[in-house]
């Protein structure tokens, strides 16, 4: 037991070590939030009033939230595909023949991605007071604990891929048709209760949304904008993360 | 090949492995003994590496039976997996990491305890040179380096058995070299036993033992001068004028066969080349351009087994999209 748990340890140290020596990634990790939020976002909420109507402002409140779930989604989901190439190609090959469980090795990677994608979503939420959101330190802690278990959630998701594809291009794939459209269609961007029926029902049924709900619900505590109560989004959130890493585990550690 | 042997380290009794239908491992059998040198010699795509990995846990079988130190390679995983080290094809390190933090994880992962952990990496980069850069990240070390900081941690547990699978496959000619006084150096030095694959020929007369493969098949396993004996004697080869003459006058004399060669040369072998040569040249019909005369090598055996020589194929798709990892890896 002490052996897998320093197992997992392992491969979670070896995870946040390589992340903060990769100096341009953390600070590329600035660049897309920024861009989003203050291009993309600025842009959109100024067309309001081009359009008619108002509300630009709001807009940008609402959508905070979102972009911090877009930087917890898309690093959480990297560090665990990583393991594509990493068994072919590098150290886990390595860690493939020592004495560590497989499950071990999977708990590992999902605990060091999530860690990974919850500092990354700290660092946007330090933007914040730029968008005049306030963020006590309650609120700070909650959207720590919230933005850990959609990392999770999101790593498992990644795993189960990884696990049953072997190759780069099928990656590619991936990202096109099941990444971006789990983004677009999480409510991260805009609200999805006033969308198109088959939009509604596929957010319903996309864990991400549940994620960007309980987010929005704990950093803006505006509940006209709340889909769920946030216990729901939790249990929602805890469910597929606990089964989809049992699904993970067992896909991980089948033979060829 | 049934002696049932209590120095046999390794036992492969009829292994088999498919992949969809293709059988890269046919039916193979043979042994490792304790404290020997094993070498696999083979063409890429020959199953040495597919067999490498059934051994080492990392693949599973079709059918067989695989025994490693007395476990079973089914059931005993990890008990097999702690004594053995391991030097992949591909590089394995972590390349953001420093060396003594690579060698710390695998400690780790090991279960060493810290302190002996400590003083094992000082004692194995010391081993392998490489104990003035052991602070510098992986990414700043040149290929050799890399491959000697890769036999070192798979000694750090002191396993009793070392892979190493092509350790020098993408190396330049001089650190290839290196790389085997290393591991000579290493036999001498450890009680340890070694199993290591290569497809080039010259490398694998280290070894005590060694089994040719082709297409999944062991074709000959024998001492390297066992091997080389087979062959009638010493190699000549031949630039004539006239090919078709000279063979047919060659077979007449030696009752040998002759192949043609690279480059419009011809060869043959004859027992003793010394006295042969100038006799031949004397009463040859043919005039004769250039004639040689060399000892055989592995390289000749193979030949004489498969009628082919081992050379580098072309690149599959997965060889290129390794050599594009390798050079993503690099920065």
């Amino acid at each position: 037991m002490k052996k897998e748990l320093i197992g997992v340890y392992t491969i979670w140290l070896r995870d946040i070590k390589r992340y903060y020596r990769d100096k341009p990634r953390i600070i590329g990790s600035f660049a897309q939030p920024i861009l989003f939020l203050f291009v993309l976002g600025t842009g959109i909420a100024s067309s309001f009033s081009v359009f008619g109507g108002g509300g630009g402002r709001d807009f940008l409140n609402f959508m905070f939230p979102g972009i911090v779930g877009m930087t917890v989604l898309f690093t959480s989901f990297f560090s665990a595909m990583s393991i594509v190439w990493d068994r072919e190609f590098g150290f886990l090959r390595e860690v493939l023949v020592t004495p560590i469980s497989r499950t071990s090795i999977v708990i590992g990677k999902i605990l060091g991605g999530s860690t990974i994608a919850m500092i990354q979503g700290t660092i946007v939420l330090l933007f914040s007071p730029l968008l005049k959101i306030p963020i006590t330190f309650a609120i700070f802690f909650k959207v720590i604990g919230i933005m850990f278990l959609v990392a999770m959630t999101i790593a498992t998701i990644g795993i189960v891929l990884a696990s049953v594809i072997k190759s780069m291009q099928a990656f590619q794939v991936i990202t096109n048709f099941l990444l971006m459209p789990m983004f677009f269609l999480s409510g991260a961007l805009f609200p999805l209760n006033n969308t198109l029926k088959w939009m509604n029902v596929v957010s319903k049924i996309n864990p991400l949304s549940y994620g960007i709900d309980a987010m929005r619900t704990v950093i803006l505590d505006n509940p006209t904008l709340q889909l769920y109560p946030l216990w729901l989004d939790i249990v929602v959130l805890a469910s597929v993360t606990v089964v989809l890493s049992l699904l993970g585990t067992f896909l991980f550690s089948r033979q060829e | 090949m049934n002696d049932i042997n209590t120095n046999n380290i390794i036992e492969v009794k009829n292994l088999v492995k498919e992949f969809k239908g293709l059988r890269a491992v046919d039916d193979i059998t043979f042994t490792v003994k304790e404290d020997e040198i094993f070498g696999f010699l083979g063409p890429n795509g020959a199953g040495k590496t597919t067999t490498i990995n059934i051994i080492c846990t990392l693949l599973s079988k079709t059918s067989g039976e695989v025994t490693l130190c007395g476990h079973n390679v089914a059931r005993e995983r990890n008990k097999i997996r702690n004594c053995i080290g391991m030097v992949f094809q591909d590089p394995s390190l972590d390349d953001r990491l420093t060396a003594l933090e690579n060698l710390y994880f695998h400690g780790l992962l090991y279960n060493i305890p810290r302190r002996t952990l400590k003083e094992r990496s000082e004692e194995v980069l010391e081993m392998v040179n490489l104990s003035s850069r052991k602070k510098s990240l992986v990414m700043t070390y040149s290929g050799g380096m890399k491959r000697r900081l890769e036999i070192a941690r798979g000694l750090l547990h002191y396993p009793k058995i070392l892979f190493l699978d092509e350790p020098t496959l993408g190396l330049d000619p001089q650190t290839r070299n290196k790389i085997w006084d290393y591991i000579i150096k290493l036999k001498k030095s450890k009680n340890i036993t070694i199993f290591l694959t290569s497809h080039y020929m010259e490398e694998t007369e280290i070894c005590d033992r060694i089994a040719i493969i082709d297409e999944g098949k062991i074709i000959a396993l024998d001492t390297p001068d066992n091997l080389k004996n087979t062959i009638g004697g010493d190699i000549i080869t031949i630039l004539s004028e006239e090919n078709v003459k000279l063979k047919k006058y060659i077979k007449e004399i030696t009752g040998s066969d002759v192949h043609d060669a690279k480059e419009g040369e011809i060869r043959f072998e004859v027992k003793n080349s010394s006295s042969f040569i100038p006799k031949f040249i004397k009463n040859s019909p043919v005039k004769i351009l250039s004639i040689s005369a060399r000892k055989p090598t592995l390289n000749d055996v193979f030949l004489d087994l498969t009628g082919r020589e081992i050379r580098e194929e072309n690149a599959s798709t997965r060889d290129s999209l390794r050599m594009r990892m390798r050079g993503r890896m690099r920065h």
